[in-house]
C-alpha cells in the first residue's frame, strides 16, 4: 500500500491515446508500452525504470478503457500520482492492482527526478528530496482491498471463477491484460 | 435531501434508502456486455459466469479482423458463447457498435445497470440507465459475480430551454456545452428541462456518448414521453424509470438556451474549451471527411448526411467515409436508399464497426492530413497519424465539408 519511487511529472489532460494508441493496440503488451508517451515524451519508455512512480496534473487519462495501466505495470513503473484522475483511469489502475493516489498539489510539489513516498493506507504522502509532505483522504476500504489483492483477476482466482493455479501469475498485469483482454 | 437521478437509482439498485455524493455502493448490474477485443488476446474462459441471461457479446472494434490477433479472438468469442450458453450473441453479420447494438436491443433499460468494457458506455445515460465507461478487466470480474461497485459523484444539472434550429443536432450541443463548461472529471451529468422534449433519442444519445470526452462518470437523460415511445416501439415496458426530486442537490444548474444554438466545431486536441460556430472558422481545407461511431453513426446522422449530399459531388482530393453504426442501421439505410445517396456523391460506405474513430483501420489518417469526423474523440493521433489534425463536427457540418473540400456550415450547402 505504501510505494517509493522516483518521480516523472508530467501535464495537464494526458488522454489515454497519449499513453495507448490505437496502432500500439495490434501489439502484444510487451511492445505497446515502448509507446507510451510516444509523441508527448518521446524515448521516456527507454528513461523509466523499475520502481519510478508516473506523476500527471489534472484529468489525467481521460478517454478509453484500454488497460493503461497494466502497460505502465509492463514497464515496472510501482504506482501514479495526479492532481486529478479521470474516474475509469483511476479504476483500470484499481483493477490491475496499481497503486493510484491523488494529490492536488502534486506537480507544484515535486520535480522530475525526485523521489516520493505514497501510502494509501494512512493518506500520506511525502517529497523524500525537499521534505515536502502532507496528507489526503484515505480510499475506501472495498477500493484498497482490491489493489491489496493485485487487482481484481486475482481475486477471481481467489473466489474460484478462474483456475486457482493461476492466482499468482494473474497479480502481474500484463498476464492479467492478456487475459481479460482490452476495452476502448 | 432529495437526490438526483444518478443518486436514485443508485441508491434503488443498491437497496438503501438514500446515497449522497462520496458514498461507495456496491450494485448487482443488470446486463454485462463484451466486446471482440476481451477475446483477442490471451483470453481465459472463466470456470463459472453470474448469469449467461445478464450477458451479451458484441463483436464491433476490429471487424472484419484487420489483423491475425484479431481473428484469432473471434473463435475465443464463439466457442465462449457457446459453452456458457450465451443467447445474445451480435457476431459479424448481426453486429455492430455495441452502444448502437445495446440500444437496438433494449439492453439499456431505465432505471438499471449496465456494464460493458467500452468508454462510451455513458451512452446507455439516454435511456435513463446507470451506465458508465469500465475496464476491461473490471468487466471480466461483472461477468463472474454480478456485481460491482460506484462511488457517487456531484452531479451538474444541464437544463434545455427553447427549440433547437432544425439544422442544430445533438452534436453541435455537446461541442456548445464542452466548448462554454469545459471538463468535468469526477462528476456526473444529468439533462431534462422543458426543451428535452424536442430533443430526439439520436440526438440524446450523442451527447450522452460524448461526456466520456469532458471526463465525466455518468450522463444521464430524464425519463419522458419521448423515451416511453422508443420502449413501445421495442415492445419494452417493464422497467422503472427515476426522476430527480425537486430538492436535489447539484453541483451547478446550467440553463442551455437552444434556439440560439448553431453548428459548431471542435479544434484538434479536445473538445474542452477548444470549439466555436462553424461559420466563425477560417477557411480550413480538409483530406478526409469520417461519419460514424457510437455517437454518430445512427441511422438519422446516415439519413442528415444524405440530405445534404444528394445530388452534390465529394470535392477533388477529398474522401467521405460513412460507417453505419450496426449492421441493422446499413440494413435500413440501404433500404431507404441513403448509401446509395452517399456513394452516388462519391463517398465511400463501410461494413459498421468502430474502425476509423479509433485509428485502428477502416479510414487511418497519415502525416499533415487534416480529417472533419463526427466520430468520439479528436485527441492527437487519435485516428492515426500524430502529425494529422482532427477537427469535429456534426454529420450535417462533415457532409457540407467533404462537398465543399473545406470546413463549412452546412446552411450554405444545398443540392
Amino acid at each position: 500500500m505504501r510505494f517509493t519511487g522516483k518521480v516523472w511529472v508530467f501535464g495537464d489532460d494526458l488522454n489515454t491515446d497519449a499513453m495507448y494508441p490505437g496502432f500500439a493496440m495490434k501489439m502484444e503488451p510487451s511492445d505497446a508500452a515502448k509507446h507510451i508517451f510516444y509523441e508527448v515524451r518521446p524515448g521516456w519508455t527507454d528513461e523509466v525504470s523499475a520502481g519510478d512512480i508516473v506523476m500527471a496534473g489534472k484529468n489525467f487519462g481521460v478517454g478509453s478503457s484500454r488497460p493503461v495501466a497494466a502497460l505502465f505495470a509492463e514497464l515496472g513503473v510501482t504506482g501514479l500520482v495526479a492532481e486529478e484522475f479521470n474516474s475509469l483511469f483511476f479504476r483500470n489502475a484499481v483493477n490491475a492492482g496499481l497503486p493510484a493516489m491523488t494529490v492536488p498539489e502534486a506537480t507544484t510539489t515535486f520535480s522530475d527526478g525526485d523521489v516520493g513516498t505514497f501510502d494509501l493506507s494512512d493518506g500520506s504522502w511525502r517529497n523524500d528530496t525537499t521534505g515536502a509532505c502532507g496528507a489526503v483522504p484515505k480510499l475506501p476500504e472495498l477500493i484498497l482491498d482490491i489493489i491489496t489483492s493485485g487487482g481484481v483477476l486475482p481475486r477471481l482466482a481467489a473466489q474460484g471463477y478462474v483456475p486457482a493455479e493461476l492466482g499468482d501469475v494473474l497479480r502481474s498485469s500484463s498476464v492479467a491484460m492478456r487475459s481479460a483482454g482490452s476495452g476502448a | 435531501m432529495g437526490m438526483t437521478i444518478i443518486e436514485k437509482m443508485l441508491s434503488r439498485k443498491a437497496g438503501l434508502g438514500t446515497v449522497s455524493v462520496g458514498d461507495v455502493v456496491v450494485v448487482d448490474v443488470d446486463m454485462t456486455v463484451l466486446i471482440d477485443l476481451q477475446f483477442s488476446t490471451m483470453w481465459i474462459p472463466p470456470i463459472r459466469i453470474h448469469d449467461p441471461d445478464k450477458l451479451a457479446i458484441v463483436m464491433d472494434h476490429a471487424v472484419p479482423a484487420p489483423t491475425i490477433k484479431d481473428a484469432a479472438g473471434g473463435p475465443h468469442a464463439r466457442k465462449f458463447a457457446s459453452d456458457f450458453g450465451v443467447k445474445r450473441f451480435y457476431d459479424v453479420g448481426r453486429h455492430g457498435i455495441c452502444h448502437q447494438v445495446i440500444a437496438e436491443n433494449g439492453l439499456a433499460r431505465p432505471g438499471e445497470v449496465l456494464a460493458c468494457s467500452d468508454s462510451h458506455t455513458c451512452a446507455g445515460g439516454a435511456y435513463n440507465t446507470v451506465a458508465r465507461g469500465l475496464g476491461p478487466a473490471e468487466v471480466y470480474s461483472i461477468m463472474c459475480t454480478g456485481t460491482t461497485w460506484y462511488q457517487i459523484a456531484p452531479t451538474i444539472r444541464y437544463e434545455l430551454e427553447g427549440v433547437k434550429p432544425s439544422v442544430v443536432s445533438g452534436k453541435d450541443i455537446f461541442l456548445h456545452i464542452a466548448n462554454e463548461y469545459g471538463d468535468a472529471a469526477n462528476l456526473n451529468l444529468e439533462f431534462g428541462g422543458p426543451g428535452l422534449a424536442g430533443i430526439p433519442m439520436h440526438d440524446r444519445r450523442t451527447i450522452a456518448t460524448q461526456g466520456a470526452e469532458v471526463s465525466a462518470d455518468f450522463s444521464t437523460f430524464e425519463a419522458d414521453a419521448v423515451l416511453t415511445e422508443f420502449f413501445d416501439e421495442l415492445g419494452i415496458s417493464d422497467y422503472i424509470a427515476a426522476d430527480p426530486d425537486p430538492d436535489a442537490n447539484y453541483r451547478d444548474v446550467r440553463r442551455i438556451d437552444l434556439t440560439a444554438l448553431q453548428p459548431y466545431v471542435a479544434r484538434p486536441g479536445t473538445v474542452s474549451r477548444n470549439g466555436l460556430p462553424v461559420s466563425e472558422l477560417n477557411r480550413q481545407r480538409i483530406d478526409q471527411a469520417f461519419i460514424g461511431s457510437c455517437a454518430n453513426g445512427q441511422l438519422e446522422d446516415l439519413e442528415i448526411a444524405a440530405n445534404v449530399l444528394r445530388g452534390n459531388t465529394i470535392a477533388p482530393g477529398v474522401r467521405l467515409l460513412v460507417t453505419p453504426a450496426s449492421q441493422a442501421v446499413y440494413r435500413d439505410a440501404m433500404r431507404r436508399g441513403y448509401l446509395q445517396d452517399i456513394a452516388d456523391a462519391g463517398g465511400v460506405v463501410t461494413n459498421s464497426t468502430c474502425g476509423a474513430c479509433f485509428g485502428y483501420h477502416m479510414g487511418v489518417v497519415g502525416p499533415g492530413e487534416v480529417c472533419i469526423t463526427s466520430s468520439t474523440r479528436n485527441f492527437t493521433g487519435r485516428m492515426g497519424s500524430a502529425e494529422a489534425e482532427i477537427f469535429m463536427a456534426s454529420p450535417a457540418t462533415v457532409a457540407a465539408s467533404a462537398i465543399t473540400g473545406y470546413i463549412t456550415d452546412p446552411r450554405s450547402v444545398t443540392a
